[in-house]
């Protein structure tokens, strides 16, 4: 081994050898700090900059831009194949137009009892898919009170007091105009999306639509009337029990179904007359809870970027 | 080629729009350009859910003075409940993403991923 490392190598008998496992292409080929004859490397410093080789930054900027684009290319290419293959847009008799969907359109309402299709395949058929939708969206305000929420006992941050020295000035402003409109606003707004959620599964709409209309409602009147006043019928306390606790309520209800397989026991709450207000069996409910969660997670994430707390 | 274009006008409009979202994506160092390219792939697949369920001719899946759906007449409900799934998911990542972006930013006094990463490397070395 330390004759053949002694004499130039031909290319094959590096691969050679390293196929053979005597040596790494490492230590062999790309870092040799003492060469045969003698020389020794002299070491090139490279600029630095806090810690980092500039060269070795530009080339890898080099290298990420060309491949980024190439492989953004590529992705298109192929996805526009793909998309070439496919069935054209609007067609009868395509694959995605199965017996699934048929059996949705033509015994929903008989099983489900709502006149709205899509509501009747969410939140029955489909109701664990938005149990999931809705503990998605529980641990995503979860996640954002954990990072945003501030310490109200620790504001000695420069942010933290220009932040509320801003919300001071904001709440003494008159702002005749904003008040105004939003009092005479408001009150059709929420009204509006308990008419949405209501009404979730004999037109469109739903606890989604209706909770994101309910939302904005809250988020109008903390910015028209401030967060203090605000606070004095939606704190944290009625936060965290308007997100949790409709979400447990809506596992409760729907836990029966699930546990036996989606196999639909025989429920109190029947379907009743499909197109009345009280029908649907729980859907109704459910609709209630799915909004409750969304209207408050709504709210919840513009308080928590804006002012860091509820 | 046209042919190919006039079949699939809403498909090809969601896959360039989902071409633009993973550029920007990828070549954004911004942070917030970053999630703003995530939104924009996301609504790609929305449109693409969206045309694929689209049936020429039928209407929304909603009995409105009936209770006896016919045959042939609505469309395919199924990507409505999916887009759903998809909106919420996007926006809770959205959230959860920005979240990560203002703590990053409080801590750091930049948004420049490159110049995060070579902040925390050093505070890592010393």
């Amino acid at each position: 081994m330390n004759n053949s490392t002694n004499r130039p190598q031909k290319p094959w008998e590096k691969f050679a050898r390293w196929v053979n496992g005597d040596s790494t292409p490492e230590d062999s080929v790309l870092r040799r700090d003492e060469f045969p004859d003698g020389r020794k490397r002299v070491a090139q410093p490279e600029k630095m900059i806090d810690g980092t080789a500039v060269g070795r930054i530009r080339r890898f900027r080099k290298f990420y831009l060309a491949a980024s684009v190439v492989i953004c290319c590529l992705f298109i290419a192929l996805m526009l194949y793909t998309v070439s293959e496919m069935p054209p847009y609007g067609a009868v008799d395509v694959p995605t137009n199965n017996e699934v969907a048929e059996k949705y359109i033509m015994d929903g309402v008989t099983e489900t009892g709502a006149t709205n299709i899509v509501a009747g395949m969410i939140l029955d058929y489909r109701a664990f898919d938005t149990l999931g939708e809705s503990t998605v969206l529980f641990i995503a305000i979860m996640s954002v009170v954990l990072l945003l929420r501030k310490d109200k006992e620790y504001v000695n941050d420069e942010e933290d007091l220009r932040i509320l020295e801003e919300q001071r000035i904001q709440e003494q402003k008159p702002n005749v105009a904003l008040k105004t409109v939003a009092f005479i606003m408001i009150p059709f707004i929420f009204l509006f999306g308990i008419y949405v959620i209501l009404n979730g599964h004999i037109s469109p709409g739903g606890g989604f639509s209706g909770g994101a209309i309910l939302g904005a409602g809250l988020i109008l009147y903390a910015n028209s009337f401030g967060f203090t006043k605000l606070r004095k019928f939606f704190n944290f306390k009625v936060f965290t029990a308007f997100t949790s606790g409709p979400l447990l309520v809506y596992a409760g209800l729907k836990t029966y179904s699930f546990f036996t397989g989606a196999n639909h026991l025989y429920s109190i709450i029947g379907p009743g007359t499909p197109g009345m207000i009280l029908s649907a069996g729980i859907i109704l409910p459910l609709n209630i809870c799915v909004g409750m969660i969304v209207a408050c997670t709504m709210f919840g994430f513009y308080a928590l970027f804006s002012k860091g707390e509820i | 080629m046209g042919n190919f274009i006039m079949n699939h006008y809403y498909e090809i409009t969601a896959v360039i729009l989902f071409g633009i979202g993973f550029i920007s994506l990828l070549l954004h160092s911004n942070l917030i350009k970053k999630i703003v390219g995530l939104n924009i792939m996301d609504t790609a697949i929305y449109l693409f859910l969206a045309s694929r369920g689209f049936i020429h001719g039928r209407v929304a899946p909603l009995l409105i003075g009936t209770t006896v759906p016919e045959d042939g007449v609505y469309i395919n409900p199924i990507p409505a409940g999916l887009v759903l799934t998809g909106i919420v998911v996007s926006v809770s990542v959205t959230a959860f993403s920005l979240a990560l972006t203002q703590r990053l930013y409080k801590k750091y006094h930049t948004l420049n991923l490159d110049e995060i990463l070579l902040l925390a490397k050093k505070e890592v070395s010393k």
